[in-house]
This record gives C-alpha cells, sequence and structure tokens, in this order.
C-alpha cells in the first residue's frame, strides 16, 4: 500500500465514525477551518481553478521528491473538502499521486461534490493535483 | 379550483430528495413543467411526427398543422398583432442575438449608443458589447438604487437620439425588480430609437400585451413558463422584422435558391432557417394554454402574496440581508447570510431537499453592485406554497446552526 492509499483509507476510516450527513459536513466544515493560512499574496488569477461557484486558489512545489500543496476557498464546505484531498495527497510521492485512483470520495459519501459535472472545483482540484504530479514526473 | 392545488399537475414536484420532499424553489432558472405539457410533446412525437412545411403527406401536414398552431397560441398569449410576427427561437438569449445581428448591427455606427440597465442578465449586455466591438458603437448603463430599482430620472436622461436601441429587462433575474416598462417606452418613443424587452422573468408570472407596450421586440424563453427547453420566442413589429435581413441562412428561410440568387422566405419563416424545434413549439403551446386556462391575474396574485411571505419569513433569520427589495417585484427573493457563502448554503439545504439558486444568477454587475461574490435565490411559481416557504426557512435554520463558529 503506498502513502496515497493509505492516508485514503485512514480518512474512510474516520469518517466511517458519522452516521448522518449533517456531523460529516460539520466534519468537513472544522477541517476546513483548520486548513493552514493561506498567503495572500498567492491569491492570484494564476492559481485560481476556474469553473468554480465558489472561489478555489491552489498552489504546488515539489520538496526531497514530494509534492507539497496549498490550497483555500472562500466557502466553508469547498475548504473541508480541500482540507481532505491535501490530507490525501500532499507531501506524496509523484508516482503515487498519479497512480492511485481517487476512489476514497464515495466511500466517505462525498462523491457528489468530486463529480466533474458539479460546478464546485473539486473535480477541478483533483485534476490540477495530479497533472502537476503527471508533469513533474516527465521533467 | 384553488390557487394550491394547480401542484398535483407537476409531476417532478413529487419525489423525493436525499429522503426529504422536493422544495424547488429554483423557476426562475427553469420552472417544472405540467403533465399537460410532458403529454403534448410524447403525443406528438408518438402520433403526428414529420417535417414541417414540405410534405404533402398527412404526417407532415399535422405536423405544420401543430407548430403553426403553437405559434398562433403564442401569439394569442403576448396579444401580438399577427403571427408572422412571432419567430422561434432556441430561447431569449437567441432572440436577443437575433435582434443585435439583423437589427442592430448593419445600422450601428460608430458614435451610437445602445441603452441597458444595471440589472440585465448577461444574455442582454454580451450580445450588445459584441455589436459595439465590430462597430465603434458605446453600450450605456443606466443605474439602480440600494433597493435594485431602476433610478428612472438617470435613465431618462441617459435617452436621446445618439441611442439606437433601449435593451431592457421586464423584469429582474437575479433580483425580481418589475421595471415599470410602460412608462419607460413611452418616454424612450420621444426619441428615434427601437425597443427590445427581455421578458423571461415576466411572461410566467404577469400578463403581457405587447401591442399596450409599443416594444419593437418582446424576448422571452418556454422553459421559465412551464414549456420545453430549446424553446424561446422573439416578437418584433411586422415592419421592423420586413425591413431586417436573415441572420441565418438554410431550408425553410427561403422561397428560391440558385448559384446567383436567393429569394428569401416571408416572416416569420425568413428568420427560422432549418428544421424548426416542433415538439418542443407544441410543449410551448401546451404551456401557453395551461397559463391561459388559470389566468395571469390569478398567479400574479397568488405569487405576489407568496412572495410577500418569503420575504417577511426570510427576514426573521438572524444575519440574513435581503438583497432586492424593490417596492414592486415578482417571484424572486435574493439574499446573503453573514458567514456563510452561497455555495455552502446551496449545499446543505440539497441535503434537505430543498433546490434554490446559489452564485451571480448571470448577473455579475448586479454582484458587483451590492458588492457579494453571489447570493442564494429562492424563485417561485405558481405551484409553490406556504409550506415550500416554512420547509425553506426551517432548512436555512439548520444551515445557520452548522456553519456558526
Amino acid at each position: 500500500m503506498n502513502e496515497v492509499e493509505q492516508a485514503q483509507e485512514e480518512l474512510v476510516e474516520e469518517f466511517s465514525f458519522f452516521d448522518n450527513w449533517m456531523d460529516r459536513y460539520q466534519y468537513l466544515i472544522d477541517l476546513g477551518r483548520r486548513l493552514p493560512e493561506f498567503p495572500d499574496a498567492a491569491r492570484i488569477d494564476k492559481n485560481k481553478l476556474k469553473g468554480c461557484q465558489s472561489q478555489v486558489w491552489i498552489t504546488a512545489k515539489k520538496v526531497n521528491g514530494r509534492i507539497q500543496f496549498q490550497a483555500i476557498s472562500d466557502a466553508a464546505i469547498v475548504s473541508g473538502l480541500i482540507a481532505v484531498l491535501l490530507r490525501i495527497y500532499s507531501g506524496r510521492r509523484a508516482e503515487d499521486i498519479v497512480n492511485t485512483p481517487a476512489d476514497f470520495a464515495a466511500a466517505i459519501g462525498l462523491e457528489q461534490h468530486l463529480s466533474p459535472t458539479r460546478s464546485n472545483g473539486l473535480a477541478a482540484m483533483l485534476h490540477a493535483i495530479k497533472s502537476f504530479a503527471a508533469e513533474s514526473l516527465e521533467e | 379550483m384553488s390557487m394550491t392545488d394547480y401542484r398535483k399537475d407537476f409531476p417532478a414536484l413529487h419525489q423525493e430528495i436525499q429522503g426529504h420532499p422536493l422544495v424547488y424553489l429554483d423557476s426562475a432558472a427553469s420552472a417544472q413543467a405540467p403533465s399537460v405539457v410532458i403529454d403534448a410533446v410524447a403525443e406528438y412525437q408518438r402520433c403526428d411526427h414529420a417535417n414541417v412545411h414540405r410534405g404533402v403527406h398527412t404526417l407532415s401536414h399535422r405536423a405544420t398543422e401543430a407548430f403553426e398552431g403553437a405559434r398562433e397560441k403564442v401569439r394569442s398569449f403576448i396579444n401580438a398583432a399577427k403571427s408572422s410576427e412571432i419567430i422561434f427561437t432556441r430561447g431569449t438569449t437567441e432572440a436577443i442575438n437575433l435582434v443585435a445581428q439583423s437589427y442592430l448591427r448593419p445600422i450601428l455606427k460608430s458614435g451610437d449608443q445602445i441603452l441597458i440597465t444595471h440589472l440585465e442578465h448577461h444574455s442582454n449586455i454580451v450580445p450588445w458589447q459584441l455589436v459595439c466591438e465590430l462597430t465603434g458603437a458605446e453600450l450605456v448603463v443606466a443605474p439602480i438604487n440600494d433597493q435594485g430599482e431602476l433610478k428612472l430620472d438617470a435613465l431618462y436622461e441617459l435617452m436621446n437620439d445618439k441611442v439606437r436601441l433601449l435593451a431592457i429587462g421586464h423584469v429582474s433575474n437575479a433580483l425580481g425588480s418589475i421595471n415599470p416598462i410602460q412608462d419607460i417606452i413611452a418616454e424612450a418613443r420621444k426619441f428615434n430609437m427601437a425597443i427590445l424587452v427581455d421578458g423571461a422573468q415576466a411572461v410566467p408570472h404577469m400578463s403581457v400585451d405587447v401591442q399596450a407596450l409599443d416594444c419593437d421586440f418582446y424576448a422571452f424563453s418556454g422553459h421559465k413558463m412551464f414549456g420545453p427547453t430549446g424553446t424561446g420566442v422573439l416578437y418584433g413589429k411586422h415592419a421592423r422584422l420586413e425591413a431586417m435581413p436573415p441572420w441565418q441562412g438554410g431550408g425553410d428561410m427561403i422561397l428560391e435558391v440558385s448559384f446567383t440568387r436567393t429569394v428569401y422566405n416571408d416572416l416569420p419563416y425568413k428568420f427560422e432557417a432549418g428544421t424548426p424545434n416542433i415538439s418542443g413549439a407544441v410543449g410551448l403551446g401546451a404551456a401557453v394554454d395551461y397559463i391561459t386556462a388559470i389566468g395571469a391575474e390569478n398567479i400574479a396574485r397568488y405569487e405576489n402574496q407568496l412572495l410577500s411571505y418569503l420575504s417577511e419569513q426570510l427576514a426573521t433569520i438572524d444575519g440574513l440581508q435581503l438583497i432586492g427589495t424593490a417596492a414592486n417585484k415578482a417571484s424572486v427573493q435574493s439574499f446573503v447570510i453573514d458567514g456563510i457563502h452561497p455555495h455552502d448554503l446551496g449545499t446543505i439545504l440539497d441535503h434537505q431537499g430543498v433546490a434554490i439558486r446559489t452564485g451571480h444568477h448571470c448577473a455579475m454587475p448586479v454582484m458587483d453592485f451590492f458588492a457579494v461574490p453571489g447570493t442564494a435565490r429562492a424563485s417561485l411559481a405558481l405551484y409553490n406554497n406556504r409550506d415550500d416557504v416554512d420547509k425553506l426557512i426551517a432548512a436555512i435554520r439548520i444551515a445557520t446552526e452548522l456553519f456558526a463558529e
């Protein structure tokens, strides 16, 4: 099991404690509130994802062979979903990011948010994470 | 029959979303269709479908009769003088683009002006920007006040002989403000400008008489008035339409074609190139019958009472600010809640079966005016009732608890 798979499994277990949607969202909102500060200087168009109803900014850098992501949204639930994605993907090896399918969403009851037809930008963010990892492998 | 009895006519309203009965408060984006509309489309497809205007066979005659019958229903619905003044389009957006490209673009010169208002939907902004870019004409925008009402004095001051067209919404989609369109048109008639009214948000909620209004063009969509998507209407005064060149070329819009000379068909066919959306028009005709049978005045009276109840109930929620508080409104209430992003609110309401619209509502200038990135918008149709409003309020209260720090 690679680190991405392991992080997914941990999250699925964490979310399995909630037996109703309100508790799940409450937890998600709390995760979003605990996201690390996102620098104002990075809130620029270049880092903004298109096609979201809420605003999402994301940056990525490669440190010691691992990719560090930072992201934030002006919406609380989206910030929570960002926290989930960062837990899974940030600080991982590019090949693990690229090669591990994102099948955790259904298991934690949030699959609707990751559907590409949803205009909340989460699918776009997952795409951005995977693209950055794929590009770094080509370098 | 009581106004609350019509709800049963709409099959889509009788379902559960995530274990809750659906509360549909997004009719300003797209209204649900009653069974009579769904059945009319299905019946046409099942029994009468063929191409219109061409065949000598029975089905083609039936299809043509159904299609032209729908045009006549629409004519009567908005009291146009002739059915040849009713052009079927894909929707309001296409109707406005048709006027921009066929009426305005050929006559527009650098230095001319197009007058719109700050309330407009993007569909009544961008088509004009496109022709301005091509011709050097200028887009002039009339301002609004903090209630979301047009500043009429300012609008009238912007009227002059440089204005070639006034393009104005009848009812604002983001705020619900009803513009005093009759007075505005009377004022505009003092100058030599053409007048287009975007009636997309008006026709489902009030009676419209294009002859009494004396507008040159009136555009609206089928899917906001309980008809199928992909249907819409451009009404144009006969003399205006007659003078306009065709916009799109193809079949049905011609009388004679050779490689040296093509003779265009008469109105309205000149503007309906290609096989039209026949089943959609049939559905739109059924929607017109449905509204007419209930009575536009009855719908307006019922919805006004319900809108007052909606706005009053929303105002009882701590930290909620109503956006758009015009004295004269139809069917829409936008709002924002302190500390809750509209997108988050929409997500939590969806989990409780409540469908509202969140975002900029294709009216970014309106959002900029109120300095919000977007709003939550609850919009009503004749099938909504007080129970829908109560469920919305209860769902919002749960959301405010969830997002409380």
